[in-house]
């Protein structure tokens, strides 16, 4: 620190005897501005750091089981029995069951969600609204593990007894106890629903009101307000909405891997199947050697998924911007 | 003065935080690190100090890979005891672990079998440290009460998909089983040699999530080690036989397997090394390692 006794404390004190500003003489002044510089500097690129590192890491791990298996055989293979005296790493049910899910999900998800922002944004009477957004707000706080719960205790049971009726009397289809795509797909668009409705409520109302007020003076009814001006206006805000919630479902693990039953087959609705998350989750635990590899091999396929989404969406909010 | 007062606060407020947040998470680490061993450290300490302060070296075993879970808890724990030992253990698979004891590469072959005649004849001896023990579990409600060896392969295979070929009411069979990789799984389908031909339509990731989908479910069947058994459950009796340590140690109950940590010629004549280690598994502590791990003590 600055001795007591220094030219520059003299002078501070006799200059400003009692303000306490951050902006002081020169010297000081610059110690202070360097070291906190740095300080913001180190803490930014932690960020940048980790995501670099992942990437790498990712990168170095994930690639060598791709020529070791053959990138064809890893992906386009069909049968996964990475245990097997001769095994085989297919993963191309995997992929599909994510690119499905994530699909079904959002196909469920986003109309319950914008109708739900929608109604947050344009009609809900002040009090239901204040009924409506505190449970949509617990409802993206709630860990997916408890989505997960209860979906095993709930969503199964019942899907069990659908599949009862069903398939009652088919030999060819193999029951899972309720264990399948439709159950994951369920608990997936449950889970989207607050990222869809938050980011949708958002952007519905940025939409200036002059514009809602233009459209009712010309005549038209609300409904046709919000469906013909409103909504369109705030299209890049959805798009984003259900960006996010693709990311969102696509990279979600804990829950799905309790309802999905997490057997290796196509993705149909009634199919125990398993995703790309809860294909790392359920065997990183005990595998080893190339089986590991392998996994690590999922988890690039997962972040490159990831990565697509992520620049896609980048490219969506600058359109955004540039029209506005 | 008080200007000055500020901006050094100022200054090292923001240096604290930073060093904070950098070390935050590696101290926070070691400590519960540290915590979670001293106990343990401190009491082999004292046992090291009285009975074998000069145990020096290195064992090596090689083989199984359903032994992993019991011989890195092993080596780990007999590490803590002896640190001045170091344990290495391989894992490639049961034949190869005995073949490396029988040319004299490794020290122990770990083999989740019983050895074979011709390794016998080698003089490989083979020393049973624990049994393998895994119970066929069914929902609570089922009527059917014992399965055959044949009608649980033929369930697993798929070839049967209804309980009442299995001695049950009219419905489906929904087949549960573990993840490849794990222990329980492998020993599973090694027994009743259906490896890679099992059609399960649940693979779950825990032995608890097997026990809770089992339960909830009518018409599920699925396996656990012996040690998780519960009241959610029913527990099928194999060929006639109800599983517990007692028909498994007899042999009479089929589904369990020997973990044999084979020697070249009897423990006795093994180094003072290997002998302490088999003295370890034999003792109190061993046999309290054996059911950690969630398998039988042979004693």
């Amino acid at each position: 620190m600055i001795p007591a006794s220094s030219p520059i404390f003299e002078r501070s004190i006799y200059m400003h005897p009692k303000s306490y500003s951050i902006l002081g003489s020169h010297g000081s002044k610059s110690a202070v501005e360097r070291i906190a510089q740095a300080v913001f500097t180190v803490c930014g690129f932690f960020a940048v750091l980790a995501v670099a590192s992942i990437t790498l890491y990712m990168v170095i791990s994930g690639t060598p089981a791709l020529f070791k298996v053959g990138i064809l055989d890893i992906l386009f293979g069909t049968v996964w029995k990475p245990t097997a005296a001769d095994p085989s790493f297919g993963i191309l049910y995997v992929i599909l069951t994510s690119i499905m899910g994530t699909a079904l999900a959002i196909l469920i998800g986003v109309p319950i969600g914008v109708m739900t922002a929608v109604f947050l944004a344009e009609v809900a009477p002040a009090r239901l609204a204040g009924i409506v957004r505190p449970a949509v707000e617990l409802l993206a706080g709630i860990p997916s593990v408890i989505y997960g719960l209860l979906g095993i205790l709930i969503l199964n049971p019942l899907m069990y007894k659908l599949e009862l009726k069903l398939f009652a009397g088919s030999s060819t289809h193999q029951f899972t106890g309720g264990a399948n795509l439709i159950s994951a797909v369920l608990v997936l668009a449950l889970m989207i629903l607050p990222t869809v409705i938050n980011i949708s409520e958002n952007a519905l109302r940025s939409v200036p009101t002059e514009m809602r007020s233009a459209s009712l003076a010309l005549g038209a009814t609300k409904i046709q307000t919000i469906f013909q001006v409103v909504l369109p206006a705030a299209k890049s805000g959805i798009i984003t909405a259900i960006v996010l919630g693709t990311g969102r479902a696509i990279g979600e693990a804990m829950a799905i891997s309790l309802v999905s039953g997490s057997s290796v087959n196509i993705p149909l609705p009634f199919n125990s199947v398993r995703f790309l998350t809860t294909a790392i989750v359920s065997e990183m635990s005990y595998s080893s050697g190339l089986h590991k590899q392998v996994l690590f091999t999922i988890g690039l396929v997962l972040f490159a998924f990831i990565m697509i989404i992520n620049i896609s969406l980048n490219r969506i909010l600058k359109k955004g911007e540039a029209k506005q | 003065m008080k200007k000055n007062l500020m901006k050094f606060m100022a200054i090292a407020g923001t240096t604290i935080l930073t060093m904070g947040t950098l070390s935050g998470c590696g101290s926070s680490n070691a400590e519960t690190v540290a915590a979670g061993t001293a106990p343990q450290t401190t009491a082999a300490q004292g046992e090291t100090a009285q009975d074998t302060p000069n145990l020096k070296g290195s064992i090596s075993m090689v083989g199984s890979t359903s032994m992993e879970k019991f011989s890195t808890a092993l080596s780990e724990l007999f590490m803590e005891k002896y640190p001045n030992v170091t344990v290495q253990a391989e894992f490639v698979g049961s034949g190869a672990g005995v073949e490396a004891v029988n040319n004299g590469s490794a020290d122990i072959g770990n083999s989740s079998r019983n050895l074979k005649d011709e390794e016998k004849a080698n003089g490989v001896a083979e020393n049973i440290v624990a049994i393998d023990g895994i119970a066929v579990i069914t929902d609570s409600a089922n009527a059917a009460e014992d399965l055959t060896k044949d009608q649980l392969i033929s369930i697993y295979n798929g070839s049967i998909t209804n309980w009442k070929e299995a001695g049950g009411a009219d419905q489906p069979i929904v087949v549960i089983g573990r993840e490849s990789g794990s222990g329980t799984r492998s020993a599973f389908e090694e027994i009743l040699k259906v490896e890679d031909n099992c059609k399960y339509s649940n693979e779950l990731d825990s032995t608890g999530a097997v026990m809770a989908k089992v339960a909830s479910t009518p018409g599920a069947i699925g396996y656990v080690s012996l040690d998780v058994l519960d009241d959610t459950v029913k527990t099928l009796n194999l060929d006639g036989v109800e599983p517990s340590a007692d028909t498994i140690q007899s042999g009479s109950y089929f589904l369990s397997r020997p973990f044999v940590m084979a020697t070249k010629g009897e423990i006795a004549e093994q180094s003072d090394l290997v002998k302490a280690l088999f003295d370890y598994i034999y003792s109190d502590e061993g046999t309290e390692l054996v059911k950690s791990v969630g398998l039988i003590p042979v004693n």
